[in-house]
């Protein structure tokens, strides 16, 4: 019997991105570079992180036409966010095709008590995590893959690095517990008490888990990758930095060669200008895209 | 361990370590392949799935595709599932992206639809028997010439191909455990 947008077949697809570079992108002729340059999935946006956190004000889907056109200009898989809890935009979303949801923290959440339950649609979610409690509360949700929430839009990725080093550090202490204490853990932590019994036991998520949040060098992709992630998303920058084509192909390598530094230092070479960085402590608390989700 | 067969996995991206986690449950050794002097050590490959694209590019930059093919008209087994399906094509339906171009079929890639038209379903493959099969925006054979063997068909697509030691699977058999495929595979080696 044939069965569609099964867990399996949503987890499926994020397993075959493992090991890849997702770019943001906004228009097809960025989309046509990312695809060029290796990408394994764009994500299709009106604006990358950074403009958004310069512009200010309401973040929502991007417009059905920008996204359409980007899902035509390339044949690899087309990603697009929608807000936290904002089930109508991924509906609108489903409809067109799209290939992945991102459950964003990027955009303004639309509700701030509840995310979409995705185990009702199609198409595969992902969405943003900064500890082991919220990556489980969002897989039991039907999320099929997780990413770090990091800080998007600064090019700085030591957000992205705490937060892969925590859900790392939870995994770890899970794995090392007795059965009787995962009950008092999955309270402590407010996860599922199912998804921290198999946490523990597979010692890694339940399903694939890519880094975001920060990422501006191909530097940057092979630290997350040595940390432990299974790829990478790179918003802002790309399209952000001097020299957008040679540094996606150059993350690209990256992500696939991030154990051999002598491939690293070959990439990492003439790439120009770098996205500029924020630093994390000039951000004021509210306006830090992490903080959002529940 | 001697006499131990040792299988590559090309790791440039996708799911490589899905397919050694199989075939290590088969009894045999797994090596992950991202550079040509890597290919020397290995009694087969599996071309894993993941993105074509990517994957091909890769290949293409860190000089893997000359050395592949070379080990292959030398009589090495390679399976490629999906992408890799798409990687050993002598044809690819919408464009000229990198291969290898070792097998005579025709490919059309994202055939069966996008992400949402992806799908699980039971297959009944020629001296393997019935096999449930993971459809991940998945291609098929629209055409096979030479001697190439249709070795499975879903709603009249070619979905497995064999000729000689290359074999083709359009779905993934390393995201079940039946490890049925992998066993087949291995008998190549």
């Amino acid at each position: 019997m044939e069965q569609k947008g099964t867990f399996s077949v949503k987890t499926g697809l994020a397993q075959m991105l493992k090991g890849g570079v997702i770019m943001d992108v906004t228009t097809p002729e960025q989309a046509k570079i990312a695809e060029e340059a290796g990408a394994c999935a764009v994500m299709a946006l009106e604006r990358v992180p950074a403009d958004i956190r310069a512009a200010g004000g309401i973040a929502r889907m991007a417009d059905p036409s920008v996204i359409e056109r980007i899902m035509e200009a390339v044949s690899i898989p087309v990603m697009a966010k929608c807000r936290i809890g904002h089930f109508v935009e991924a509906q609108i979303l489903e409809s067109l095709g799209i290939d992945f949801i991102d459950e964003s923290e990027v955009l303004t959440p639309a509700d701030d008590k509840y995310h979409i339950s995705k185990h009702n649609f199609k198409v595969p979610f992902v969405c943003g995590a900064r500890n082991l409690g919220e990556a489980l509360r969002r897989i039991r949700e039907g999320a099929a893959m997780i990413r770090t929430k990091g800080e998007p839009g600064t090019g700085n990725v030591v957000e992205a690095v705490r937060h892969i080093r925590q859900v790392n550090d939870e995994i770890r202490w899970v794995s090392s517990l007795p059965e009787e204490e995962l009950m008092s853990a999955a309270k402590e932590m407010q996860a599922p008490y199912e998804l921290v019994v198999e946490t523990a036991k597979l010692k890694r998520l339940p399903v694939v888990n890519f880094a975001a949040g920060g990422i501006a060098t191909p530097a940057d992709a092979a630290l997350m990758m040595q940390l432990g992630c299974d790829g990478i998303f790179v918003g802002s920058g790309i399209f952000k930095s001097g020299d957008p084509k040679k540094r996606a192909q150059a993350i690209v390598a990256a992500t696939t060669h991030y154990n051999d530094p002598a491939v690293l230092a070959e990439v990492s070479r003439d790439l120009g200008e770098a996205m500029v960085g924020i630093d994390i402590s000039t951000i004021r608390p509210e306006e830090r895209m992490q903080e959002r989700g529940w | 361990m001697a006499g131990k067969k040792t299988i590559g996995v090309l790791a440039l991206q996708g799911a490589f370590i899905e397919h050694e986690a199989a075939l290590q449950r088969c009894g045999v050794q797994t090596r992950q392949v991202r550079r040509p002097q890597e290919l020397g050590e290995i009694d087969g490959l599996v071309i894993p799935g993941g993105e074509s694209t990517t994957i091909g590019k890769l290949m293409q930059k860190f000089g893997l595709d000359t050395v592949i093919k070379k080990k292959a008209i030398e009589g090495m087994p390679i399976w490629g599932t999906c992408a890799g399906m798409i990687l050993l094509a002598q044809e690819i339906d919408d464009g000229d992206q990198p291969r290898l171009g070792l097998m005579d079929i025709r490919v059309k890639r994202n055939a069966f639809g996008r992400q949402v038209d992806s799908f699980e379903a039971d297959l009944d493959i020629e001296g393997i028997g019935p096999t449930r099969g993971v459809f991940i925006r998945a291609p098929y054979a629209e055409r096979v010439w030479g001697n190439v063997q249709v070795m499975a068909r879903y709603q009249d697509k070619i979905v497995m191909v064999q000729q000689g030691h290359l074999l083709g699977t359009a779905f993934h058999p390393e995201l079940t455990n039946q490890g049925n495929i992998h066993r087949y595979f291995l008998e190549m080696v």
